[in-house]
């Protein structure tokens, strides 16, 4: 299990993009600083999370990632207050929010659906949260108003839930969550119950408010895709615990366990031979990620890193998919072993055809056989 | 550009070979729908026609409006206005106490026994009682009924010291809350179950506390559900017959009981014409009510999408 | 919801079930009352089934007979007549569900006491056609059930998708009659059971059209004997309702069997299963 805080040399990435938070630097006030200290959370006869340790630094978007069960949607609705944790810390600026209940948390929470309001049209659902503060009726509906330009949805604010698209409804709750200025965001699969299309489209937005407002945000997701594209790191969980956290990037390019390079992404599995720090492939060498242990291994390469070349890895190509982008072939090399690649149209081989395949990534992820 | 005709030809030499369906669809539907409607013609619509008609026919055959003049007799006032009592005070005392099973409801397993025994005893009262509960409250409340002597031989109280009231309108009262708080609980209950908790969640988030989530969005969410099922209610017990008549063996005090006089009487011929005009007010007020219902049903079924 | 609020929802569910107990066990309790009126026995309940009194009873028998037997034609009514017109309806004509609808809450807005005014001229033509047997009735019941019963299979229709099979059926090659019955009645099997216990359920308790229309069956039969025989009559009254009760239950459990799921470790699972469908776009 890799974690890395950031600030570290090995967040930044090459070209120096705007994916890292630079810690400590002067920013607009707008979010607070989390941890989690080994956070165990039990319920009768399952354990949901067994020895959580994550921090989210101010203005920082973390994005927990795993499958159904893993215990992200858990850890979440612990800093929400909505569960309480058995043992370990959840603390907010420093402060300890053991005995704090959720509704002086001051946290902003989007749910996967449902969370509308449905008897208040779009306004009131948004000014919901400063009339608790008891804010006045003025203010609050100017802050209403310029939250729901903010998320685009201006001229609706008079509708009502059932009137609106799954998307825009998204869209509100974000503004309702937002518009009281809370320290903290906490999202809730928010793009799960969207169209694809809406989904790419919302979680942009989301990244932009997000940055420009400059909230501590943790994202619960189980799409790999949208924890990559959306977050400043990535955390990914299963059964519990925390594999590994890191930018997206170092998760793609150097995952720490067999999971997590199993999940993130497409992988091929390769059985290669591991010596002195360098990776056996069949008709490449290559280096390997961290230091792996001598000896025989399974290498993960991604399908970009695979081509057609004249000689190499011998197979038989068994299926193309055309996938707009990229075309996508599989190719049989062993009775047990389909090799994928990516590669252009017009590089494409007839199935059927006798291909050899070159490996060509910089380095290789390196999980131990089990 | 070839393949594309090539699979067209293909599939229509297909078409070609499979048997046409048109012609056998028809009479399919014919054999389901039309006994069905037929049936629904002749035992409804035709009684109902009938029902609502008689009271505008007199005696000779000729159309009249003179027979919706005994909805002015003050009896027949008064049997609606101890209708309209007993059923208003039975629906009140119902829907409050039937929300608050309903309330009680939610803690048990939405799956389990004894909810599943709480849905068939509520449905069995409701909907079946009729009879059978006149005798119930009879044994309890009757004059030889169990509470009564009970309260009698043992506390000194005589609760028929001022009259029997059980054997007149508010004997009615009793039993028929006694249906109208499981019919409540069958009526409600799915707006019950409707909402959602991520509305508690977030409101809790946003920063309310359990009694802003109460008053700010239970209350408002499920306030058109209550005022139907009231309505409901009333209208349910508006229309009940067999408990009164099983309690009130002679007597028209309320509607249905002044219907079964209009039907059961010998004494003076027409008096066909009057149960028509009664049933034709019944159902006035029936029609109001149960398009206020679902009116607010439809409210309410938006807002659980 | 807090343990607190649980162990108040559970008080009331206590409070108000021994409430609705009393009127039950008072009729226990008035069945047992000895002759004299002293203690508590059996006297009564001996005296039903006694071959002695068999003549005093001759009427309740009948009007038991004749309720068991309307129960059974109403609900073959109900089969016959209403369920291939709901799903035809449900599956080809689906402008007509509204219709349909509006036609099964036409007998909650009409009530009995209204309808059997209306029927009285009816019957007139019924008994000259088919005889004035109780069991005539059973035609009369048909609409009276006729929410009930369509309730409850519009219900199980609902939660099918009984197109898709209904479509699937038809591609694979089954013309109309035997999707019916080998496709469309097996996957209903739970609305159709259903839909005949409630109808069974609603005939026995009938009380209005049968003692308006001057025919003999359980509830007539019941005020009858009440008037000379309280005792007897709560009895039967007893049975008649434990009966019912018994039937629902089933009803109940025979619904919920093949739709309960299996409990999942972890909230997501368990939230997932609540998960809107996907919506259009935006």
């Amino acid at each position: 299990m890799t974690t890395t805080a950031p600030g570290d040399p090995t967040t930044a990435s090459p070209d120096g993009d705007d994916r890292s938070a630079p810690a400590g630097a002067a920013r607009p006030v707008g979010g607070a600083a989390v941890a989690f200290r080994s956070v165990v959370k039990r319920y009768a006869g399952h354990t949901a999370l067994q020895g959580v340790d994550l921090d989210l630094a101010p203005g920082e978007l973390v994005a927990l990632l795993g499958p159904s069960g893993c215990g992200k949607t858990t850890a979440l609705r612990s800093l929400a207050g909505l569960e309480t944790v058995t043992s370990g810390r959840v603390t907010i600026d420093g402060r300890d929010v053991v005995d704090v209940p959720t509704h002086r948390r001051d946290v902003g929470m989007v749910f996967q659906a449902y969370s509308l309001f449905p008897h208040l049209t779009v306004q009131q659902n948004v000014e919901f949260g400063l009339r608790m503060r008891r804010v006045g009726r003025a203010e609050r509906s100017t802050r209403a108003g310029d939250m729901l330009d903010l998320v685009g949805l201006g001229d609706l604010g008079g509708r009502f839930a059932h009137q609106l698209s799954g998307g825009q409804q998204q869209r509100v709750a974000l503004a309702r969550a937002l518009v009281t200025r809370p320290r903290v965001l906490l999202l809730d699969e928010p793009l799960s119950a969207l169209d694809a299309k809406v989904r790419v489209q919302l979680r942009d937005e989301i990244r932009r408010l997000q940055r420009e407002l400059a909230i501590t945000t943790l994202f619960v997701t189980h799409d790999q895709e949208e924890a990559l594209a959306v977050a400043d790191r990535v955390a990914v969980m299963r059964a519990g615990t925390i594999e590994q956290i890191g930018s997206p990037e170092e998760l793609y390019a150097a995952p720490a366990t067999r999971f997590v390079a199993e999940f993130v992404g497409t992988s091929n599995r390769l059985r290669a031979e591991v010596v002195d720090g360098r990776v056996r492939l069949p008709g490449h060498e290559v280096a390997a990620v961290g230091s792996p242990p001598d000896g025989a291994a399974w290498a993960y390469v991604r399908p970009e890193d695979v081509a057609f070349a004249d000689r190499g890895l011998a197979g038989v190509v068994e299926g193309v998919s055309f996938l707009g982008a990229v075309c996508r072939s599989s190719v049989r090399t062993g009775p047990e072993t389909l090799v994928v690649l990516d590669h252009r149209a017009d590089e494409r081989r007839p199935v059927g055809a006798r291909v050899a395949l070159a490996f060509t990534p910089a380095s290789v992820a390196v999980a131990p056989l089990d | 550009m070839t393949t594309l005709t090539e699979g067209a030809r293909r599939a229509s030499s297909v078409r070609d070979g499979a048997v046409p369906t048109r012609v056998r669809r028809r009479p399919a539907a014919w054999w389901g729908l039309t006994p069905f409607a037929l049936y629904v013609v002749l035992f409804l619509v035709v009684p109902c026609a009938i029902a609502l008609g008689t009271g505008f026919v007199s005696s000779d055959g000729a159309p009249t409006l003179s027979g919706l003049a005994a909805l002015g007799d003050p009896v027949v006032l008064r049997a609606f206005g101890s209708s309209a009592l007993v059923s208003g005070v039975t629906a009140v005392v119902g829907a409050l106490v039937g929300a608050v099973v309903c309330w009680g409801l939610t803690a048990l397993r939405p799956d389990g026994v004894v909810r599943s025994l709480i849905d068939s005893a509520a449905s069995v009262l409701a909907q079946f009682g009729g009879v059978m509960l006149a005798f119930a409250f009879t044994a309890t409340i009757g004059i030889q009924g169990v509470v009564t002597q009970l309260l009698l031989t043992r506390a000194g109280v005589d609760i028929f010291a001022g009259g029997v009231w059980f054997y007149q309108v508010p004997g009615l009262l009793l039993p028929y809350a006694y249906f109208q708080v499981p019919l409540m609980v069958i009526v409600f209950m799915p707006a019950v179950t409707g909402l959602k908790p991520q509305w508690q969640e977030a409101v809790a988030t946003l920063g309310g506390t359990a009694r802003q989530h109460l008053f700010r969005v239970v209350v408002p969410v499920l306030a058109p559900a209550f005022v139907g099922s009231l309505l409901l209610l009333f209208a349910n017990a508006f229309s009940s017959y067999a408990t009164a008549a099983a309690l009130i063996s002679q007597g028209s005090q309320i509607v249905p009981l002044q219907i079964r006089a209009a039907l059961v009487s010998e004494t003076v011929l027409g008096r066909e014409g009057v149960a028509g005009v009664l049933a034709l007010g019944m159902v006035v007020v029936m029609v109001v009510l149960m398009t206020l219902y679902s009116l607010l049903q439809r409210r309410t079924e938006r807002w659980q999408r | 919801m807090t343990g607190r609020s649980t162990v108040a929802r559970r008080a009331a569910l206590v409070v108000v079930g021994a409430v609705f107990a009393v009127p039950i066990l008072a009729m226990v309790a008035f069945s047992l009352r000895s002759a004299d009126g002293t203690g508590h026995d059996l006297g009564h309940w001996r005296a039903i089934v006694d071959p002695e009194n068999e003549r005093a009873y001759r009427n309740l028998v009948e009007g038991v007979t004749n309720s068991l037997v309307l129960a059974g034609a109403s609900a073959a009514l109900v089969l016959v007549l209403l369920v291939p017109a709901v799903v035809l309806v449900h599956l080809r004509y689906p402008r007509l569900v509204r219709p349909l609808e509006f036609v099964s809450l036409v007998p909650i807005t009409v009530p009995a006491i209204v309808l059997v005014v209306g029927l009285a001229p009816v019957y007139s033509v019924v008994a000259r056609v088919a005889g004035s047997g109780a069991w005539t009735l059973a035609l009369a019941y048909g609409v009276t059930v006729l929410p009930y019963a369509y309730r409850a299979i519009q219900a199980d229709l609902a939660s099918t998708d009984l197109r898709t099979l209904a479509e699937a059926s038809r591609t694979l090659g089954s013309g109309w009659l035997r999707t019916m019955a080998l496709v469309v009645v097996p996957s209903l099997r739970r609305g159709l059971l259903a839909a005949a216990f409630i109808t069974v359920a609603v005939v026995l308790g009938e009380y209005t059209i049968a003692s308006l229309l001057n025919r003999v069956n359980l509830q007539t039969a019941l005020v009858q004997v009440s008037r000379s025989d309280p005792f007897a009559a709560v009895i039967f009254a007893l049975l008649a309702l434990l009966f019912a009760f018994v039937l629902l239950v089933v009803v109940g459990r025979v619904g919920s069997i093949g739709t309960a799921r299996p409990v999942l470790p972890g909230r997501d699972r368990a939230r997932r299963s609540r998960t809107a469908p996907r919506k259009a776009l935006s």
